[in-house]
């Protein structure tokens, strides 16, 4: 990564450089996950930018209206928000308690970068829903939201197993498993208007 | 220089002699943990008992006070001292699940699977996975039911998650603690050979809580029988559970104070149960439409003749 060297004098001058390094790791992060392979990309140079970028995008496509939010509807950009930050943060205090060697923040890069997979497949899914609704609708969006499922937990699983003893691993890839599937949930469930 | 003497074996009881004989020598003595039980006796043990033992885990049940003294030393501001709580490895976890599905008569869950290192992991990832397999199945179960009706536009209720969270969790931590404080106030009256900790209560709790999961993915299933068939599968696993393990706390107390004790655990189990499948899931009356069309004209006769 390319490291903007600044001399102390620069710094009065708001360069644009730093913002397009940043963007460039997240865009980095990115492939790593679309494309999992055993690397210490993910863990070694973390940062929290992509996850918030993705649960933003996430909670905006995913919230409805305000006509029936009363009403049973599905969740609130506020309540996707703190169903993502709040279930990252308890398998990360999960997989520490366990005697897991992975930092804090690692683990919520790690957590919050593979949802991408599940981002793509809501993007997915409202693009199909503006077609005519039916079973073939619904089946299609299904297995987009299962394939996009099962590639999220690989990615993740890649790069978190590998800290936890290997008498404990299934004990941390539960709620991994347990929390994406939520949001699975919350994806193929969603209705517009 | 050693003698003959000095190389023969020389019996446990003998170290005072030597010491006597050479104050010079130093003897160590190691002592076998397990041995200890031994130096003291407990109650002379009947045929009629040994059932109890097994209960009980007489057997180890100083070896395990020992190291239940020696665990939990960190002080409650550190990290470790809550990594005490997670301590299990992935087959303990399955056992205790095990444990809980296939209640053996006789088998104390806490004294057989338990042993005095009693887990967070299980209660508290069985109560949220009980909470998404409540909501997920209810909202699937109601979609399915209404399938088919012109007036229904499928919402996913998500509201729902949080009050079964709600439910759920204060299920798993209240009772628990009530009966923990109502176990204590009966230990001071009352002498009991049993006593179990706040923690090993919410631990036995939380796993009896497993059998549930898989009961309402198949609630999801409209028909009034096989529902109430599962609750009371379900109510009649978790349940004797959850009675074997607290009957012999309370077996020495008043008969009625421990049958009651028993009744009620059970019958906050089936509240919880009956409770669930009130408010999440719809009363399946599919069936019922089709008549519901045919009965006016029915009623109508009925009333004029009657």
């Amino acid at each position: 990564m390319a490291e903007a060297a600044e001399s102390p004098g620069d710094r009065g001058r708001a360069s644009p450089r730093p913002l397009m390094r940043d963007l460039k790791a997240v865009g980095k992060k990115f492939m790593h996950v679309l494309y999992p392979r055993k690397s210490n990309t993910l863990l070694r140079d973390w940062d929290l930018w992509g996850p918030l970028i993705l649960c933003v995008t996430l909670a905006l496509m995913l919230q409805r209206g305000s006509a029936d939010s009363e009403k049973d509807g599905g969740p609130q950009f506020a309540e996707v928000f703190v169903i993502v930050w709040f279930g990252a943060v308890t398998i990360t205090l999960n997989s520490k308690l366990l005697g897991g060697n992975i930092s804090f923040f690692q683990s919520l890069c790690v957590l919050g970068y593979c949802i991408l997979p599940l981002t793509v497949a809501m993007l997915v899914c409202r693009l199909v829903l503006l077609a005519e609704p039916g079973p073939v609708n619904f089946m299609v969006r299904l297995f987009v939201v299962i394939v996009m499922f099962a590639w999220s937990i690989a990615a993740s699983t890649a790069f978190l197993a590998d800290s936890q003893p290997p008498n404990r691993k299934a004990l941390a890839v539960y709620p991994v498993f347990l929390f994406y599937f939520v949001i699975s949930w919350m994806i193929l469930t969603f209705t517009p208007q | 220089m050693a003698t003959v003497d000095d190389l023969q074996f020389e019996e446990f009881g003998d170290a005072a002699t030597s010491l006597a004989a050479n104050p010079d020598v130093t003897t160590i003595s190691i002592e076998d943990p397990g041995e200890t039980p031994k130096h003291h006796p407990g109650p002379p043990r009947s045929p009629g008992r040994e059932e109890d033992d097994e209960l009980l885990g007489n057997d180890d049940s100083d070896k395990t006070e020992l190291l239940a003294g020696q665990k939990k030393s960190s002080p409650f501001w550190t990290f470790e001292y809550y990594q005490t709580f997670f301590d299990v490895d992935t087959y303990q976890v399955f056992d205790r699940i095990k444990g809980s599905l296939l209640p053996i008569p006789g088998k104390n869950f806490v004294r057989l699977y338990i042993r005095s290192n009693p887990d967070l992991y299980g209660p508290f990832w069985i109560c949220a996975t009980l909470v998404f397999a409540i909501a997920i199945s209810g909202n699937l179960s109601n979609f399915l039911i209404h399938l088919g009706e012109k007036t229904y536009h499928y919402v996913p209720e998500f509201r729902k998650v949080s009050i079964a969270a709600t439910i759920i969790y204060a299920y798993a931590w209240l009772v628990p603690l009530s009966l923990w404080g109502f176990l204590m106030w009966r230990n001071s009256k009352v002498m009991n050979i049993v006593s179990y900790s706040f923690l090993e209560i919410v631990c036995v709790y939380g796993y009896s809580l497993f059998i549930y999961i898989p009961t309402a993915i198949l609630w999801i299933i409209p028909q009034k029988a096989v529902r109430w068939i599962l609750v009371m599968i379900a109510l009649g696993i978790s349940g004797s559970v959850l009675a074997m393990t607290f009957w012999p706390a309370v077996r020495e107390d008043n008969r009625r104070i421990a049958l009651a004790t028993i009744v009620t655990i059970v019958l906050l189990h089936m509240f919880l149960s009956v409770g669930c499948l009130a408010y999440f899931f719809d009363a399946p009356e599919m069936e019922h439409l089709p008549t519901t069309i045919a009965t006016p004209n029915q009623t109508v006769a009925a009333a004029k003749s009657s």
